[in-house]
């Protein structure tokens, strides 16, 4: 919404303050202004000029000289504008003043340009002529300035006088930010509602007064609403003699500076009103409706209907169409027809101010993209009295500004209007609510300022409400209005007393910031990735076609299909990653991330699906599988998962080497899986390396953490040490080894350890050589040699039953 | 005697500071003092000294060994020292060499804004806690204030999985969830991704987070909300940050604020970074509505409270200075790597 100081001050003359202050207190009581623009902030030194004698320029032919009285002498001005006549009186800026723009109309600079005294091709020019765009306008906002050149003035302007206030210029235009539950604050004088109660000066709104001639708008036309729902009220009106023609200046200046382009008279005032009372206005040419009569219903679907804009329009059941006897002549709130629309011969007008459906028109306007002016307005739901009082204003424009002859009446097909709305006045309750201890005579003066009546019944003091303010409800509404006017700023600030609370993080989130900090720890970097991503996805990871990763939550209305599933899977975000960084050449990346999967419980979705954090890790550069595996054994045992983990290399992921993944179990729960990623997949998402990632369902790894931590003793007794070598078909994974190493060890056993593996020439075909360090160790005792030996026996035994030769 | 005693130090005590490593000094030691030294071998004499002599020999020659011993000590001290000096002198190594780091990584900036406000509130008794980020449209509106005809439903452009579930536009349903739960008084915080149906450039994205705070308690007060957001305020920005409380509108709260802090960077006079303004817009607020604390069967006769929303990556994009939103989702490590 952007309005002029000037039309605020039409309202509200005793409104005195700058830009900025009034930006500030208008801000501070609610009614933000996201900026302003002073129009004359680059414009100085420009008056009204009278052209008295025009000379060739002796060396150049598209020159001319002019001899220019500016009031106080005349100056001697070179101009190359084709459009000068000797007794024009032109904007002329003067030796040091400056200019909006160039005569061009392109961007302004944000300095303007300064204009100074100087020579052209020779002959002496003491200041500029300027055109409408020089200015920083154009012929958009002033239609009267000639297509090329400079502005002309009408001659009735007196020479010397300030021209940029003849133009309007002398304005500032502000930008606000209108929130949504203040429908009224749509409109101009809701704004300067707003700007008297702020500045606490009298509100003066039109007065508007019955006008019209002797007939009656009942002969002229009838009106019908058949779906009431949508449509609550109605009000017609009819001007007859219609005399097309611009509109004044101070109605085409007030509608430019709210970026709005003066057309003629008849348009200039239904916009006018809208602007001003926030009712959208339609005007049809009475002529052109049928038998007279305006009736109000839905569309029929599939009906096609032509916009004044010439566009062909579908319809459907719930647009609410305009018509008269026989056609639809309007979609209403959204765009008239071409077939009922204004032209220049028009001779009787009909207008149209009504209150829609707000829901209906949005969703309308949504479903036939087609958002307008008056669509916007109505969308937020306007109040019925105001309709009346618009149409009324429009009639008095139109009568005042001679655009035609008004016929007496009003049709007005209503629902019954609702009662203005009453609320007791509750002081107490509003300064307990914002913890203050505002007086209740300030309280009422606040109110008075709102147009809130305070009224006295039965003893009890009760609050009436303005029709205009349909967001006041409630006791908390009316207490905003007491904190906004006393002043958000003058409210104290405590802390909240009452019982005290244990601030926490959930157990859930002390796991996962455990998990990062592991991460770290370990060189990994925390990236973050989309939630939604492409179904393409799944054929990038070679997942088979009936793979259940495939079963996604899917976003009926995305922002492409490339955002349209909820991932299932977190690697796609990991690697595309990976990938962003390899391209980018950077070495030795590690990424880690924590983010949802979203799993469908049964589709189509019905329920939520199951929010499961992952725990995703992945590398290229330094590093192996192990690397990999180890950071994961750092993470798990942070977090109390103190037992063996297992390795399962059966992993099934298709998106992993085949002979390089494992599943990570521990205590027969699946954790989740890591691996190096699979070479076409790499080449997929274009990753020229390896790289390897890691995945933890975070689910199944929390219900078995604990950060219970017990002390079991510093071992007093000396630990004994064994190592054994051996020779180990090649299939037999040292996961297996190991598991027999502790299955037999008994209660002496205290580690063990690999510390040597080699596959190669000196070892036969099909084998490996494989180390371990085996130490044992007795909680009570210095172990003797015969402990050591009986449990080595039993370890040793074990690994022959596996196939495993031991080396001597 | 006595004589060959004197004798028998000097030379050892000659020799002693004459020696130049400790090596030579085990030497002399033994040849003076050993089983076959040469003052050994004087006590070894001692039967062939006249018994009424022996006290007084004993004497001398015991006197003699202590300062033999004494010298040889002092001496032994010195030259160690000398010789740890010399290898210390050896030693000197450039210190501006460049370090060994473990190449430990790095949080992304969003979580370390994250954990600053979570450390802030934990603080002041908060706990933090989470909901679903695939959400049914009553916690997501209804529940707020924001009824199926909505004029707000369309301005926060919602993805919709169907007519019932969507992706939550606010954390602000958590408020709700917490609310069921029953348990008073509540002080909550509610950090946790959201997303709109924005196209991504460099200050939008479809996916962003938030971070929702709630207080339900008896007597809470806008002035709580303000000296609460206020405290918040200095800790996050620094003990001079000053905050206005600007009126505004949020269907679910009633009065409702925005706040903004005076800019970090200029201290509120008026910089490039605040445009000009001297004020940085940085959160919204306001007091529960009383129809939501119904809706949650939460007594707005006897309970009042306050609510507010953060944009994590508006505290992240400010506080760190980056100035484009897509860097956060892009996971260069040269720009992990600065955090």
């Amino acid at each position: 919404m952007n309005t002029s100081l000037s039309w605020i001050k039409a309202y509200v003359p005793d409104l005195d303050c700058t830009a900025q202050e009034y930006r500030d207190a208008m801000t501070l009581t609610g009614t933000k202004v996201e900026g302003f623009e002073r129009k004359d902030k680059n414009l100085d030194k420009i008056v009204v000029g009278q052209i008295e004698k025009i000379d060739r320029h002796p060396d150049a032919d598209k020159l001319v000289v002019c001899q220019v009285n500016i009031g106080t002498e005349t100056i001697q001005i070179v101009t190359g504008a084709p459009n000068v006549k000797e007794g024009q009186k032109v904007p002329v800026v003067l030796d040091g003043g400056k200019v909006a723009g160039g005569h061009d109309g392109g961007p302004l600079p944000e300095d303007g340009i300064a204009i100074k005294a100087g020579k052209l091709r020779g002959v002496e020019s003491n200041g500029m002529m300027c055109s409408i765009e020089e200015l920083g306008s154009n012929r958009d906002m002033y239609p009267e300035a000639p297509e090329e050149g400079i502005y002309i003035f009408k001659d009735d302007v007196e020479v010397g006088a300030d021209a940029v206030e003849l133009l309007g210029l002398r304005d500032t235009v502000f930008e606000y930010e209108v929130t949504s539950n203040r429908v009224d604050c749509y409109s101009v004088l809701g704004i300067a509602r707003e700007a008297a109660a702020t500045f606490r000066k009298p509100f003066h709104p039109p007065v508007v007064k019955a006008c019209g001639n002797g007939e009656d708008v009942n002969d002229y036309v009838s009106v019908e609403v058949k779906d009431t729902d949508l449509c609550t009220r109605y009000c017609a009106r009819v001007c007859k003699n219609i005399k097309i023609g611009p509109s004044p200046e101070w109605m085409q200046r007030r509608l430019a500076s709210s970026g709005i382009r003066p057309i003629n008279n008849l348009v200039d005032i239904t916009n006018y009103v809208m602007e001003e009372y926030g009712q959208p206005m339609h005007a049809f040419d009475l002529d052109t409706v049928e038998g007279h009569k305006i009736i109000v219903r839905r569309a029929k679907d599939g009906d096609q209907f032509q916009t004044l804009d010439g566009q062909m329009r579908k319809l459907d059941g719930e647009v609410l169409m305009i018509c008269d006897a026989e056609k639809e002549i309007g979609i209403a709130g959204i765009m008239g027809g071409e077939n009922s629309k204004i032209t220049d011969d028009v001779h009787t007008v009909l207008f149209e101010a009504a209150i829609f459906n707000g829901a209906n028109i949005r969703k309308s306007a949504k479903r036939l993209g087609l958002r307008t002016d008056a669509s916007g307005k109505f969308e937020k739901g306007l109040e019925p009295r105001n309709a009346e009082d618009a149409i009324n204003r429009a009639c008095q424009l139109i009568e005042e500004l001679g655009c035609g002859e008004v016929v007496g009446g009003i049709v007005d097909v209503k629902e019954p209007i609702p009662e203005l709305r009453e609320l007791p006045f509750e002081p107490e309750r509003y300064n307990r609510l914002l913890g203050t201890n505002v007086r209740n005579e300030e309280m009422l003066e606040i109110f008075s300022r709102l147009d809130i009546r305070a009224v006295e019944e039965n003893g009890q003091m009760k609050l009436v409400l303005p029709a205009f303010r349909q967001d006041l409800i409630g006791m908390a509404d009316i207490a905003e209005e007491v904190a906004r006017f006393y002043g958000y700023d003058k409210i104290p600030t405590t802390l909240p007393s009452g019982e005290s609370t244990n601030g926490k993080l959930s157990y859930k989130l002390r796991i996962e910031q455990k998990a990062r900090d592991i991460a770290e720890y370990c060189g990994f970097s925390q990236g973050m990735t989309y939630s939604f991503e492409s179904p393409k996805v799944f054929d990038k990871l070679l997942l088979s076609a009936d793979d259940k990763l495939r079963k996604t939550v899917t976003i009926s209305n995305p922002l492409g299909e490339d955002f349209s599933i909820m991932r299932t899977i977190s690697l796609n975000g990991m690697l595309t990653s990976l990938a962003t960084n390899y391209n980018r050449r950077n070495k030795n990346v590690k990424l880690y991330e924590l983010g949802n999967i979203y799993i469908p419980k049964a589709l189509p979705v019905t329920e939520l699906p199951d929010e499961r954090m992952q725990f995703t890790l992945g590398f290229y550069g330094e590093g192996d599988f192990f690397t990999m595996k180890g950071v994961i054994e750092e993470f798990l045992e942070s977090v109390g998962l103190k037992d063996k983990k297992e390795y399962d290399p059966n992993a099934g992921k298709t998106f992993l080497h085949p002979g390089r993944q494992a599943l990570v179990k521990y205590q027969g729960h699946v954790l989740g899986y890591f691996g190096e990623v699979h070479p076409e997949v790499c080449d997929t998402y274009g990753i020229g390396t390896k790289a390897y990632v890691a995945v933890l369902d975070m689910p199944e790894v929390v219900p078995l953490t604990t950060f219970d931590r017990k002390y079991e003793g510093i071992a007093r007794f000396p630990a004994v040490s064994r190592d054994i070598s051996m020779v180990v078909p090649k299939e037999v994974l040292v996961g297996q080894i190991e598991q027999m190493i502790a299955q037999r060890g008994g209660k002496i056993l205290e580690s063990y350890s690999l510390f040597d593996i080699y596959e190669g020439s000196q070892i036969k075909e099909g084998f490996k050589s494989v180390a371990y360090s085996i130490t044992f160790r007795a909680k009570d005792k210095t172990l003797e040699e015969a402990d050591v030996s009986a449990a080595m026996k039993k370890i040793l035994n074990g690994l022959e039953q596996m196939g495993i030769e031991l080396r001597q | 005697m006595k004589a060959k005693l004197d004798q028998i130090r000097e030379q050892a005590l000659a020799q002693i500071r004459n020696c130049d490593t400790t090596d030579k000094l085990n030497e002399i030691r033994v040849g003076i003092l050993g089983k076959k030294g040469e003052l050994t071998s004087v006590l070894k004499s001692m039967k062939d000294v006249a018994p009424e002599e022996r006290p007084q020999v004993g004497q001398w020659v015991n006197d003699a060994r202590a300062e033999i011993e004494k010298v040889l000590e002092e001496h032994r001290t010195k030259l160690e020292r000398a010789v740890r000096e010399a290898r210390m002198k050896a030693e000197v190594i450039d210190v501006t060499l460049p370090a060994k780091k473990a190449e430990i990584g790095h949080r992304h900036p969003n979580t370390i804004a994250l954990e600053e406000v979570e450390r802030i509130f934990i603080g002041m008794g908060y706990e933090v806690v989470e909901g679903p980020e695939v959400e049914r449209d009553y916690y997501n509106f209804e529940a707020l204030n924001i009824p199926a005809d909505h004029p707000a439903k369309d301005e926060q452009d919602t993805f919709y999985i169907n007519g019932d579930i969507l992706l939550r536009t606010q954390t602000s349903g958590v408020q709700v969830h917490e609310m069921e739960k029953g348990k008073l008084p509540i002080r909550m915080i509610a950090p946790g991704r959201v997303f709109r149906a924005d196209e991504v450039d460099a200050t939008h994205s479809p996916s962003f987070h938030q971070i929702e705070g709630l207080v339900i308690d008896k007597n809470i007060t806008f002035a709580d909300l303000k000296g609460t957001l206020a405290e918040f305020a200095k800790e996050l920005f620094g003990e001079g940050t000053k905050v206005k409380f600007r009126p505004h509108h949020f269907p679910f709260t009633e009065p409702s604020a925005e706040m903004d802090v005076t800019c970090f960077k200029c201290g509120g006079k008026g910089c490039r970074f605040c445009k000009g303004e001297g004020w940085i817009e940085i959160l919204g607020c306001g007091m529960v509505h009383p129809h939501v604390l119904e809706m949650s069967k939460i007594d707005p006769e006897e309970y009042s409270g306050f609510a507010f929303g953060v944009g994590l990556e508006r505290i992240a994009l400010l506080k760190y200075e980056i100035d484009d939103m897509r860097l956060l989702y892009e996971n260069d490590i040269r720009f992990l790597k600065q955090f």
